[in-house]
């Protein structure tokens, strides 16, 4: 129920997400989703990828902080009111959202929601229960 | 003519000064011997007996004090005298978050009232000025050292502190004051706050400002002059050694200032080396004070590098003329008039992240305000996928270097090995204050 993402420190500076994206690139990483923070003087670039290892290594031999976190992925349908479906049992749950991003599958008529939770055990036992379904980690990798 | 707080001490012949020196260096060295064990320890282990000193070249044989003898002794192992005699206690930052402590004796706060009145005369203040003196009042020495020597000579004098500008100027303006005590880069930002309110200092009674307690410069000078249509003039102190009033520029001479020598013998010394440098050229300014009781020092090294001179000065005055302070001979900052050093910098950051920090500190004065930027360089210790724990982190670095340091700052989270590696000592700051 689980997914991995990595996280990037880059110094909000020209140039650096190229970087980031080349180096990837040339380590043969295929970036599946990613979502940007920013503030006014650094980002943190967070993705979910196929090969967090060499990923990791490719980034940290270049000298940038990298970690890895533990995301929630749930799948709704493509259609109005999806994501408002889930953000209501979780608000109903008293669950936090430190943060989310999203993407659509790239065939099937789903989309994919990537939360980031303070209390992530608590959180999949109440999707689960209310009957979301939440992708394991290697097929998210592998799409 | 100049005029003269105490003519008699200020214009005393060379011999006779020196006359005076060597017996007040002998009872000082005396007092430290017996009083202080710091001293004792020193003098014993080097096998020099007090009553050896007889001529004020001896002087260079005694070992030095440094702020780190003072850190050793915190709070107040170097004290020579019960603290029954002590009436007042002064304190500045120190290494390690530890201030430097200094006690005063009745006739220290009266020496040190006299020695600022001198001072203030010596910048042309006399009865019936208004002084306002935003130095900061507090465990500073420079609000209350300023304040006490006004008083002294009998001028009138607003303790105003430092802070609120906008009231500052308005009762720079409703009181009519005709003298200025305050740091110099307080001093134009006062300009540029009351060019903003449409106050013109033109129309200020201010005649003359008296500044210091951090490193300018003559282009400086010029500005302050121009910007508060006033005469500014340097003067230097230090806590250590007994706060402001240690050296006054002069109004007639405007051209370096006098330490007073009826009370510390100065030295200039290589800070390599520890010798004695000559006449005229740069070196660390060493200062014996020869009648203080509370805590005498014997060869304090000050750290700020300057010349001296023992020219005859226009005013009369007999007391050599130290140069304006061009810099500091260890890695000091004087940020907004507050001693920083970057080690104590460093000990905040390995208390907060719980490993050696990669940081740099930059300094900079931008609208006459000194500004201090820490870069953090952001390691997989202290990085986090959420922007909340980031900012978390640099606030709480801004909190302890504010509430250790008295500086406010702004921290910059920087990728790693951003900040430049060098061979042996890093380079952990970068002034880019023109000065």
């Amino acid at each position: 129920m689980m997914v991995e993402q990595i996280s990037i420190f880059i110094e909000n500076k020209s140039g650096r997400l190229a970087e980031v994206s080349r180096i990837l690139g040339d380590a043969g990483v295929n970036i599946r989703a990613l979502s940007l923070a920013d503030t006014s003087d650094f980002g943190i670039l967070r993705l979910i990828v196929n090969d967090r290892d060499k990923a990791m290594a490719a980034l940290k031999g270049k000298g940038f902080t990298v970690n890895k976190t533990v995301v929630v992925a749930v799948e709704v349908p493509d259609q109005p009111g999806g994501l408002a479906s889930i953000l209501q049992v979780l608000d109903s749950e008293t669950i936090n959202v430190e943060y989310m991003y999203a993407f659509v599958e790239r065939c099937g008529s789903n989309a994919v929601i990537i939360f980031r939770f303070d209390e992530t055990e608590k959180a999949i036992a109440v999707l689960a229960a209310k009957g979301f379904n939440m992708l394991e980690g290697e097929r998210l990798y592998g799409i | 003519m100049t005029t003269y707080f105490n003519e008699e001490f200020e214009t005393l012949p060379r011999t006779a000064l020196e006359a005076l020196q060597l017996m007040r260096l002998k009872s000082a060295v005396e007092r430290v011997y017996n009083n202080v064990p710091f001293y004792r320890t020193a003098y014993d282990s080097a096998r020099i007996r007090p009553d050896s000193v007889t001529s004020l070249e001896d002087l260079q044989r005694l070992p030095f004090t440094t702020k780190q003898n003072m850190r050793d002794s915190y709070p107040y192992g170097l004290f020579a005298v019960p603290m029954e005699e002590i009436v007042r206690i002064h304190a500045s930052s120190g290494t390690t978050g530890k201030p430097t402590v200094v006690g005063y004796t009745r006739k220290d706060i009266s020496n040190w009232a006299d020695l600022m009145a001198r001072s203030l005369v010596t910048a042309s203040v006399h009865k019936g000025d208004i002084i306002h003196n935003a130095y900061g009042y507090g465990l500073f020495t420079g609000g209350l050292g300023a304040h006490y020597g006004a008083e002294q000579l009998g001028a009138s004098v607003i303790p105003i502190s430092g802070g609120n500008t906008k009231r500052q100027i308005m009762i720079m303006e409703d009181f009519s004051s005709t003298v200025l005590t305050c740091t110099p880069s307080y001093s134009l930002f006062l300009a540029e706050e009351a060019k903003a309110g449409g106050v013109d200092f033109r129309n200020l009674k201010l005649r003359v400002g008296i500044f210091g307690a951090e490193p300018w410069s003559e282009s400086m000078r010029s500005e302050i002059e121009a910007k508060l249509n006033l005469t500014a003039l340097d003067i230097y102190g230090l806590s250590e050694i007994m706060g402001p009033g240690v050296a006054q520029e002069c109004f007639e001479g405007k051209c370096g200032l006098h330490i007073w020598e009826d009370h510390f013998i100065p030295e200039i010394i290589n800070p390599e080396t520890g010798e004695r440098v000559a006449e005229g050229e740069k070196g660390e300014l060493v200062i014996t004070t020869i009648t203080k009781q509370g805590i005498p020092l014997i060869r304090y090294r000050t750290r700020d590098i300057t010349s001296i001179t023992y020219e005859p000065c226009v005013c009369g005055r007999t007391h050599a003329r130290i140069a304006r302070m061009s810099g500091r001979s260890d890695d000091m900052m004087i940020i907004r008039g507050v001693n920083v050093f970057p080690s104590q910098i460093e000990s905040i950051l390995v208390r907060i992240e719980g490993v050696e920090p990669h940081y740099l500190l930059i300094v900079d004065r931008k609208e006459n305000l000194d500004t201090l930027e820490v870069q953090v360089e952001v390691d997989e210790q202290i990085f986090s996928d959420e922007i909340k724990v980031l900012q978390g982190l640099s606030k709480r670095i801004e909190k302890e270097i504010k509430d250790m340091l008295g500086v406010t700052c702004t921290v910059k989270l920087v990728e790693p090995k951003t900040i430049q590696r060098s061979e042996g000592k890093a380079q952990r700051v970068i002034d880019k204050r023109a000065l």
